[in-house]
């Protein structure tokens, strides 16, 4: 067989592989209804309404509104009583929702309003206590006010908690080290860090959201997504970096253009995709099942398993196929791999394919377990995959697996003890002491990073 | 579509006040990345603690402005030694992810609500520059053509140009010295600056101190113009429009950034007035009548700018091809 025959076996077998994955049995959808397992990323909203702030004063001149709706499992919710004050904490007014689950307020201008939760009619709790008050800043405009009502109670405990945060971790871990493999694997080919690989993950996301969005199932529609995302890493490589390597054009030079092209990427995304989380219309909302100490649902459970089988795929690929050990032999060193034969450029776009899709992939479980959003890319997804790949040394693809892992249990566990909104800040704050301590990373080679 | 207008707000904005600030940004980058070669992409992670050291001096402990500046030029010089300690030593992409992903978190970390008690969290920290404006000798706006500043717009218009120019002078003679080559050395080739007997990791610390502080100089004057801070207004694109400004203007040269600076803005709102105008002419496809359009539509003309900069034209207006022969 020869090598390109096989590599495009192997290929296919990947794809293969993938949609016999994502089509598990699991993942059929539960007919029980809501309890809202989709988690509110509170910063996706703020961060569309900040870069719209972008441009200053819009025309439409519409009143300002908050609203919002509260549901759990028996269906809407009436009688939640909220006050609403303003940034100073001066009260501004008070809203109840209405047999429909559903409540308004017109604030009197634009700005930054605290919704506070007040009064919860008997049997209702929070799934957070302790975010019983919802910052938000309103435009001119209707602003949704996500509270989300639910058993909360169901993880009491700092012991309970732990558990259900592995679990998590591992979970977010996975994913990070789908998308941070193609990163480091592109680092360790041809030297450059991509910083635009945070839009390819949203390209995989968004593209899967548009084919679910026109009625596909979010399984086949997965599989345009990881397309487009394996796509736009080839587009990158062949159309921009191979042609601007040629031209002589330095490192430093491409690190820029790789920012460039991320900006570029981003913000055309959010032309076209919108600045709202969109969620995916399958799977969003799953019954919790108690697994021994640790609660979940299907949906993740397969989440998880996906990305395993993924990633032992990937790491056999890499170790066992002839196309692997070319691989390993370019990010070696290329220069020796180049003179005893190997085609160092065919091997650096497989890299670039490969790792789009991995990303394009991980991309769609972080968006079903989240939303999509034109903007999570970047921040906490690039963000923590430069830790993962730090912390398991730069440049290789086992180091990136071992090291995002890390890093998803360290901001997943983080949260057991310190505030939410601070975990991605923890995860780097590792990748500075592993920086400090042994800076070629856990499975990095002792040479000379200096 | 009224040119004459969208012409003279690009305008306004090109010399003013918030051009200068990003003038001293680039300028402290361009003692990074044009004079000794550092790619540190997280210049906006200075400003955010320059600014953040007036604010908090000023808002929550109730010290005077000339305190609060003080706390934000030790909180850049802190900054600076903090980062670089663990990643000078190591190879320059260490670095720039570091540099990216620190001051990204210290923007998450300033606007989280646990820290809202000293940084108002969300909703940022007010009237901060009270005394600066009390400080106004000025009676009546600066009258430029066919614009006019505010009196107190003209006073920090005023104060940030005249740093600016400060700055500029300061850089031009430290990168004359003997200690300019040195960083000019290391720049070219860190390896030959070693051998020479030169404390490379000292000399990269030097850098990273002076053009961070002159980073948290812009943050200073950036809080003081509006009166604000708020952690959402130091996003990462703020170091790229650096980027774009200082190689735009000619990295390693003397008024690149303040060059720079002016087109930048200049294009940038420009470009914000015309999609504004054309989505209300309606002369737009659909997928650019959002809300979105106009300040996403000049963030990708930036991106596209900073792209074929790099690629065609790396020495941007003023620079000298052979000063930037950089290289990792």
């Amino acid at each position: 067989m020869s090598a390109r025959a096989r590599a495009s076996a192997l290929s296919v077998t990947f794809l293969v592989g993938l949609l016999l994955a994502l089509a598990a049995p699991a993942f059929a959808e539960t007919a029980a209804p809501v309890l809202l397992a989709q988690e509110d990323d509170a910063d996706a909203d703020e961060d569309a309404d900040a870069d719209a702030d972008a441009a200053e004063g819009e025309a439409a001149a519409d009143p300002s509104v908050l609203f919002g709706t509260f549901r759990n499992a028996d269906g809407p919710v009436e009688g939640v009583q909220l006050s609403i004050a303003d940034s100073s904490g001066q009260a501004v007014g008070e809203a109840t929702s209405g047999p429909n689950g559903q409540w308004e307020f017109e604030v009197p201008e634009p700005g930054d309003y605290a919704v506070t939760v007040e009064a919860l009619p008997e049997g209702v709790e929070l799934r957070d206590p302790e975010a019983s008050t919802v910052e938000v800043t309103v435009g001119e405009g209707r602003r949704a006010v996500p509270i989300p009502l639910g058993e909360g109670a169901a993880v009491s405990g700092k012991v309970a908690l732990f558990f259900q945060q592995i679990l998590s971790g591992i979970r977010f871990g996975l994913i990070i080290a789908m998308t941070a493999v193609g990163l480091s694997l592109i680092f360790g080919t041809t030297g450059l860090i991509n910083f635009a690989h945070g839009e390819i993950v949203i390209i995989g996301a968004v593209a899967t959201w548009f084919a679910n969005a026109a009625g596909l199932h979010l399984v086949f529609a997965a599989v345009l997504g990881v397309i487009a995302a394996a796509l736009s890493g080839g587009i990158l490589d062949r159309g921009v970096f191979r042609p601007l390597t040629r031209r002589g054009v330095g490192l430093f030079q491409l690190l820029v253009v790789t920012i460039g092209l991320s900006l570029v990427m981003r913000f055309i995304i959010l032309i076209v995709f919108g600045g709202r989380a969109q969620p995916y219309s399958q799977y969003a909302v799953q019954q919790r099942i108690s697994l021994g100490p640790f609660q979940t649902t299907p949906r993740d459970l397969v989440v998880i398993a996906i990305a395993t089988v993924v990633l032992i795929a990937v790491a056999t690929a890499i170790q066992r196929s002839r196309f692997g050990k070319a691989m390993r032999a370019v990010a070696d060193n290329r220069d020796l791999a180049e003179s005893s034969g190997i085609d160092v450029e065919r091997v650096v776009s497989v890299v670039w394919i490969a790792g789009g899709a991995l990303a394009g992939l991980g991309g769609i479980l972080y968006a079903t377990l989240f939303r999509v959003t034109y903007d999570f890319g970047f921040q906490p997804m690039l963000l923590l995959m430069f830790a993962g790949i730090i912390l398991g040394g730069l440049g290789t693809a086992y180091g990136a697996m071992v090291g995002s892992l890390v890093v998803g249990l360290v901001t997943e566990l983080s949260v057991v003890y310190f505030p939410n909104e601070l975990k991605t800040a923890w995860a780097l704050g590792v990748l500075v002491i592993v920086l400090l301590v042994r800076p070629q990373g856990l499975l990095g080679r002792r040479e000379r990073i200096g | 579509m009224d040119l004459e207008a969208i012409l003279g707000t690009a305008l306004r904005s090109a010399v003013g006040p918030q051009a200068a600030v990003y003038a001293l940004l680039a300028i402290g980058l361009n003692v990074h990345y044009g004079y000794t070669g550092l790619l540190n992409f997280g210049q906006v992670g200075f400003m955010l603690v320059g600014a953040y050291g007036l604010g908090i001096s000023v808002a929550t402990w109730g010290l005077s402005l000339w305190a609060g500046i003080v706390v934000g030029l030790i909180a850049g010089v802190l900054l600076a030694l903090l980062l670089g300690a663990p990643t000078l030593r190591l190879r320059a992409d260490y670095f720039a992810i570091t540099t990216i992903a620190v001051a990204e978190v210290l923007r998450l970390v300033f606007r989280s609500s646990p820290a809202t008690p000293i940084t108002g969290g969300p909703f940022g920290l007010q009237s901060i520059a009270n005394e600066f404006y009390a400080l106004n000798p000025l009676t009546r706006g600066i009258r430029l053509g066919p614009f006019t500043y505010s009196v107190n717009v003209s006073w920090s218009l005023i104060v940030t140009w005249a740093l600016v120019l400060l700055a500029t002078i300061l850089v031009t003679l430290l990168v004359r010295s003997p200690w300019g080559r040195v960083l000019r050395s290391i720049r070219e080739d860190e390896d030959a600056a070693r051998a020479l007997g030169k404390n490379v990791f000292s000399y990269k610390m030097q850098s990273l101190v002076l053009g961070g502080v002159l980073g948290s100089v812009g943050g200073i004057m950036f809080a003081i113009a509006g009166s604000t801070v708020n952690a959402d207004a130091f996003r990462p694109q703020i170091t790229f429009f650096a980027y774009a400004i200082l190689i735009l203007g000619g990295a390693a040269t003397r008024i690149g950034p303040i060059v720079g600076a002016i087109i930048f803005w200049f294009l940038f709102s420009g470009v914000q007035g015309l999609v504004r105008d054309a989505q209300g002419a309606d002369l737009l496809p659909g997928v650019l009548s959002g809300a979105n359009a106009v300040g996403a539509s000049a963030l990708i003309l930036m991106g596209t700018a900073l792209v074929l900069l790099v690629v065609f034209r790396p020495q941007g207006i003023f620079g000298d091809l052979r000063e930037l022969k950089l290289d990792a």
